[in-house]
């Protein structure tokens, strides 16, 4: 075999892989993009039936109830405008109140927000920005 | 004062490293022979200060010395010893302070253990280590720095998060970035392999112990960072297709392919541009994986504590290396001869289709992985998320033509291969697998096919691999002494090879069983109440109390009945961390033969109940006994010594290599 026709092969079956990989990789995108929005986003018409989509913001205070029909459900709020959550599940060990938390899930029909995932971070400086502040004037202050 | 040596000693070793990296420059320009030879006793020295300055942090953290900031952020008085040895690297600074250890420490190691390269090739090798250095010691000391003191001392830390006070993940990192950071090996060689113009079959030789050694360590680190997530994060799953995941397994997935092809560039002296492209391309998918790990660009369920700032010291740090080292690729790659011909159908050919499939495959998880960060920035700030059934359906399609050739890699020879006598020597085990497909399918509930499909794939990979190596050592009329002797007289790389393919094929059966046949329940049940799931009774017994190191925990006790028949009693448990008041939940998991049962304690309802997850994982198991296969079969054939054999004369100091 001559080292013309071997880089040919070569060429030949990396082009196949990479052609088949490219479509797969554009099939496979389009069906699983999941879109972001902030509470205030939503709007009438922004979503198609039954379309999957990722709510992030804060819990509000006082807003989770537990063992109401369903498991849980809370305000999730970006300050301009709120939204009710129903989850069915456990929540992460870093849920609480006034912490950042993304609910992925769908909208039903009767405009209620089902979420199947709740993703609160495991942040290895838990320490809240405003103690985080604090500790750092201090050091200016003496 | 033991806290001003260390930060001192780091600021020595960025002079140092400088200093380094420039007289060897020189000294191999220049040919001096003095200049070029300094170069092994300042990489041991650079190590050297890099330790001491890490010894002095760990020296705060046992001590719990809270004037230094990162301690007091980090670490409180009540925390057991263990975990203020491991909370060292449980911050961003330690963490990136533990990686230029490691770093240094590799670089030392190729001082020490490379006394028959060729003094110019080390001191490059060497030289390009200690650049590397240098860009992370700045890193480190301009925006990360570790050793600040705090004015006036807190009297005590704010405690490290309970989720990483834990044994696998006081082990993850450390492994993780001995796999990471030892790809730099490959990557400086490959660099000095284009600057020099040598790159030939001893280059390769030198190349692959380090990627092996690097490859074993970076799979122990995924796949115990996998076996946390599964039993700390009370999930029920192991892999989530997280870009924080993805850093780490595109690295893994190249640094195979870079492993295949120097064993094609070291026996066949051919691939040789792709092979030193491969080196260059998996030290930068690992400062990649740093950078998105780092600056928290990409949304993560493993969120680290995000500094814009430092992001961009990252990304200019990947971007100056890969920039760099590509250039010179282009530039300098057609230099290169390749010089072993060969068909398509040979050792040669498959090794080469594997390195296309890993390369696809990482390919289209980096699509997926940045396919957000390129939308906000087209969209102007729209923000998505790409999501697990992407990757599943990507990267599973194209395992399934890299699972099913890779027995045959290994039966075909080289130059040229007959692929009709492989798939003849491959009959049996083809047949077991297409008998395990059809006993799959005709005995689970689910009309798939694609499930039995995929374990019949794992199994075939497992028979396909290990039959040769039986069919070896098991020939009629043999004793069973002369069995053991031919078993114990076989080549490591034999045995390695065929223990890390086997693993393979044990983690593909482990992933598709598990994803396929788990059964999930959830329900709030109150105490006496009984839960019916996958055939096992699960009964909430009671709660208990109990008292750990530095938290208080609430144990649920599920006794699992098997038709009346007691056989395991779960307990998980949730925590309250006294100093964070943070709560973290355990799992309570029973391992059988057969698989896990998992069991997660929730909220308390109003009605006084408790949310309880109940998981069946059939199998999951040998997902890291699979991997753990990998490792060791790395780490046989890196014990082989053969790897390394140059001429003889090389010996002796290949012996020291393959330590």
């Amino acid at each position: 075999m001559t080292r013309k026709l071997q880089r040919a092969w070569l060429l030949i079956g990396g082009i196949t892989v990479l052609v088949v990989a490219t479509i797969l990789v554009m099939v496979a995108l389009r069906g699983s993009v999941v879109y972001f929005y902030a509470p205030s986003d939503l709007k009438a018409g922004l979503l198609t039936d039954g379309q999957r989509f990722r709510l992030g913001g804060l819990v509000a205070s006082g807003s989770v109830v537990r063992g109401d029909k369903e498991f849980i459900s809370f305000d999730l709020t970006d300050h301009l405008k709120s939204v009710r959550v129903y989850y069915n599940g456990i929540l992460p060990d870093l849920f609480r109140e006034g912490q950042g938390v993304i609910a992925e899930g769908v909208l039903t029909r009767a405009g209620r927000f089902d979420a199947d995932t709740i993703l609160a971070k495991h942040d290895e400086n838990y320490m809240p920005p405003e103690v985080a502040e604090s500790l750092k004037k201090k050091n200016i202050n003496q | 004062m033991i806290i001003e040596i260390g930060h001192f000693s780091l600021i020595l070793a960025l002079a140092l490293a400088i200093t380094q990296t420039c007289i060897s420059i020189i000294g191999v320009k220049i040919n001096d022979l003095r200049l070029i030879q300094l170069a092994t006793p300042a990489a041991v020295l650079q190590f050297s200060l890099v330790l001491i300055s890490y010894l002095a942090l760990t020296h705060a953290y046992i001590t719990a010395d809270f004037t230094v900031e990162n301690v007091v952020r980090n670490s409180h008085s009540s925390k057991p010893l263990i975990y203020r040895i491991s909370g060292v690297w449980g911050n961003h600074e330690g963490s990136m302070l533990l990686w230029l250890l490691i770093l240094t420490g590799f670089t030392a190691a190729v001082a020490v253990i490379g006394k028959k390269l060729s003094s110019n090739m080390k001191t490059t090798v060497l030289a390009m280590q200690s650049s590397i250095a240098i860009a992370f010691l700045s890193f480190i000391i301009l925006t990360s720095n570790p050793f600040i003191r705090v004015l006036s001392a807190p009297p005590d830390g704010l405690g490290l998060n309970p989720v990483l006070q834990d044994p696998a993940l006081a082990l993850h990192p450390p492994l993780l970035y001995m796999g990471y950071v030892g790809f730099s090996v490959a990557f400086s060689f490959a660099v000095a392999a284009l600057l020099l113009k040598r790159s030939d079959a001893a280059w390769a030789r030198w190349v692959r112990p380090w990627t092996l050694l690097s490859w074993v360590f970076l799979t122990l680190g995924i796949s115990i960072g996998s076996w946390w997530a599964y039993y700390e994060l009370g999930w029920g799953g192991w892999w989530f297709w997280d870009p924080v995941e993805n850093a780490s397994f595109m690295p893994w997935l190249i640094g195979t392919a870079l492993l295949h092809s120097a064993l094609v560039m070291e026996k066949r002296e051919a691939l040789k541009v792709w092979t030193i492209l491969l080196a260059i391309l998996t030290f930068s998918l690992s400062l990649l994986g740093t950078f998105l790990v780092r600056s928290g660009v990409l949304s993560s369920v493993h969120s680290f504590a995000v500094d814009p700032e430092r992001g961009v010291f990252i990304l200019l740090i990947m971007l100056t290396f890969t920039g760099g080292s590509l250039v010179l690729f282009a530039v300098r790659s057609h230099s290169i001869n390749d010089k072993g011909v060969f068909t398509a159908i040979s050792r040669e050919g498959s090794l080469i289709l594997n390195n296309v499939l890993l390369a696809a495959s990482c390919g289209a998880i980096l699509v997926g992985t940045l396919y957000p960060l390129a939308y906000e920035i087209v969209s102007g700030g729209g923000k998505i998320s790409v999501g697990a059934p992407y990757f599943d359906l990507v990267f599973g399609m194209l395992m399934v033509p890299l699972l099913m050739l890779l027995p045959f890699g290994q039966l075909l020879a080289w130059k040229r291969g007959d692929f009709v006598a492989a798939a003849y020597r491959l009959a049996p085990a083809g047949v077991i697998a297409l008998a395990v497909i059809l006993t799959v399918y005709m005995s689970s509930q689910h009309s798939l096919w694609l499930a039995p499909i995929g374990v019949g794939l794992g199994i075939w990979v497992m028979t396909g691999t290990t039959q040769e190596l039986f069919a070896h050592i098991i020939r009629s009329k043999t004793t069973l002494h002369c069995t053991f002797r031919r078993l114990v007289n076989l080549r490591r790389s034999v045995c390695g090879t065929t223990l890390a393919h086997f693993g393979v094929g044990l983690t593909v059966v482990g992933v598709v069983v598990t994803s396929t046949y788990r059964v999930e329940h959830v329900s709030v049940m109150e105490i006496g109440d009984r839960m019916q799931a996958a055939g096992y009774d699960i009964v909430f017994e009671k709660t208990q109390e109990q008292e750990g190191p530095n938290y208080t925990s609430v144990v649920g006790h599920f006794p699992v009945y098997k038709a009346g028949v007691k056989i395991a009693t779960l307990k998980p448990s949730k925590r309250s961390y006294v100093v964070s008041s943070k709560k973290t939940t355990e799992a309570g998991i029973h391992a059988a033969w057969y698989g896990d049962f998992y069991a997660v304690l929730g909220d308390v309802q109003k009605t006084g109940g408790f949310v309880v997850r109940v998981y069946f994982n059939p199998l999951v198991r040998l997902i890291w006994i699979g991997a753990l296969l990998m490792s060791i079969g790395g780490l046989v054939s890196l014990s082989g010594g053969r790897i390394n054999t140059g001429t003889p004369r090389l010996k002796k100091s290949d012996k020291l290599v393959s330590v």
